[in-house]
């Protein structure tokens, strides 16, 4: 949680009981280079604690390209698939029940704005997932409690 | 304000320790006056956590729970989430409602009721000590109940800490029936504000 990690194929990356968070994981298949981020919020920019850039969407995301170009990716070929963004409880129309909406719909914007194909998403619902990324073919699968698995 | 939990001295953790105790006391009496068999419960931790430890108490982000939530306001505020192994929460069920459930494994609306009842229950005794102990109002939302992954049903509620920092600062009361056998953790997650307010009204905001 609020972490990310990029490695080399054909290594697998793992996030457990994702409810509002959002598992971004990104991949360029021809260099063989994969990463995976487990994002809390939206938005770094009003946050007053924002030194944890894995925390947030848009600092994720950032950072997490920049170190898999570093390793020899090129942002051209960097795909994405995202999972995660529950509604997890239901009280009135507080804030915590609105947070998986918002990440996910930021986690879009900022990918769309790096001109980052999102090839699968599954996001949304009011369900925990966990997450395995496989860098070699670019496959992630979901698992649930009650709604069995897929692969996206 | 306290900016950071990491601020906390010494003294002001043990103050928020005894909060934790009044309260749990009186919600293990409660549980105990439900199921009608003695529940201790242990001497409550208090601990400030990285966002990703807080699931680690119950077993991991990915072990299946049920999960009681409340939102406190009124003089501070709180989140409150009571949470229970699936194991405990057929059996809190089955002695709520007379009858064991019908499936094991998934529980349905009229058990879910009743566990969130049982968490209504001991929030509210655990609320009504503190609040008689600072002299606060607190008010309880009505509880939330969710079945699923603990680290799914937590990581909404930090996020709601995550734009004033990396930590939480956790209250864990375990309730006990015998010296293994645990029954729930309640977990008391006070907002920054909410903090100064507690520790002025308990003299030790230094």
């Amino acid at each position: 949680m609020a972490d990310f990690k990029v490695v080399q194929a054909p290594d697998k990356l793992i996030t457990a009981g994702l409810g509002s968070c959002i598992g971004i994981c990104l991949c360029d298949k021809a260099a063989k280079i994969g990463g995976m981020a487990h994002i809390m919020l939206p938005s770094s920019e009003r946050a007053r604690a924002n030194q944890n850039r894995a925390k947030f969407a848009d600092t994720a995301i950032e950072d997490m390209i920049a170190l898999m170009v570093k390793m020899g990716a090129s942002p051209k070929r960097i795909t994405a698939k995202i999972a995660g963004g529950a509604q997890m409880f239901n009280i009135g129309n507080s804030e915590v029940m609105k947070i998986g909406e918002r990440n996910a719909k930021a986690v879009v914007e900022i990918l769309n704005k790096n001109n980052i194909p999102i090839l699968a998403q599954d996001t949304g619902g009011n369900f925990g997932r966990t997450i395995i990324f496989d860098t070699e073919t670019g496959e992630l699968l979901i698992r649930t409690i009650g709604l069995g698995e897929r692969v996206i | 304000m306290i900016e950071d939990f990491r601020d906390l001295t010494g003294l002001q953790l043990d103050a928020l320790k005894e909060i934790g105790n009044i309260g749990a006391g009186n919600a293990a009496t409660a549980l105990a006056v439900m199921t009608g068999d003695r529940i201790d419960m242990s001497v409550p931790r208090v601990g400030i956590l990285p966002f990703d430890k807080v699931a680690e108490l119950v077993g991991g982000p990915d072990t299946l729970v049920v999960g009681v939530y409340f939102q406190v306001t009124g003089s501070a505020k709180f989140n409150i989430m009571f949470i229970l192994s699936i194991e405990k929460a057929v059996l809190l069920a089955e002695l709520l409602m007379g009858v064991p459930p019908s499936n094991k494994n998934k529980l349905e609306t009229m058990e879910l009721s009743a566990i969130s009842e049982a968490g209504n229950i001991i929030s509210s005794t655990y609320l009504n000590a503190l609040a008689m102990f600072t002299r606060m109002t607190l008010m309880p939302s009505p509880p939330a109940v969710g079945v699923d992954m603990a680290g799914a049903l937590l990581d909404g509620v930090l996020a709601l800490y995550g734009e004033i920092g990396d930590y939480v600062l956790v209250l864990e009361n375990k309730f006990r029936k015998g010296d293994l056998d645990v029954i729930g953790h309640l977990f008391l997650l006070p907002e920054p504000e909410a903090l100064d307010s507690i520790l002025s009204a308990l003299g030790v905001n230094f």
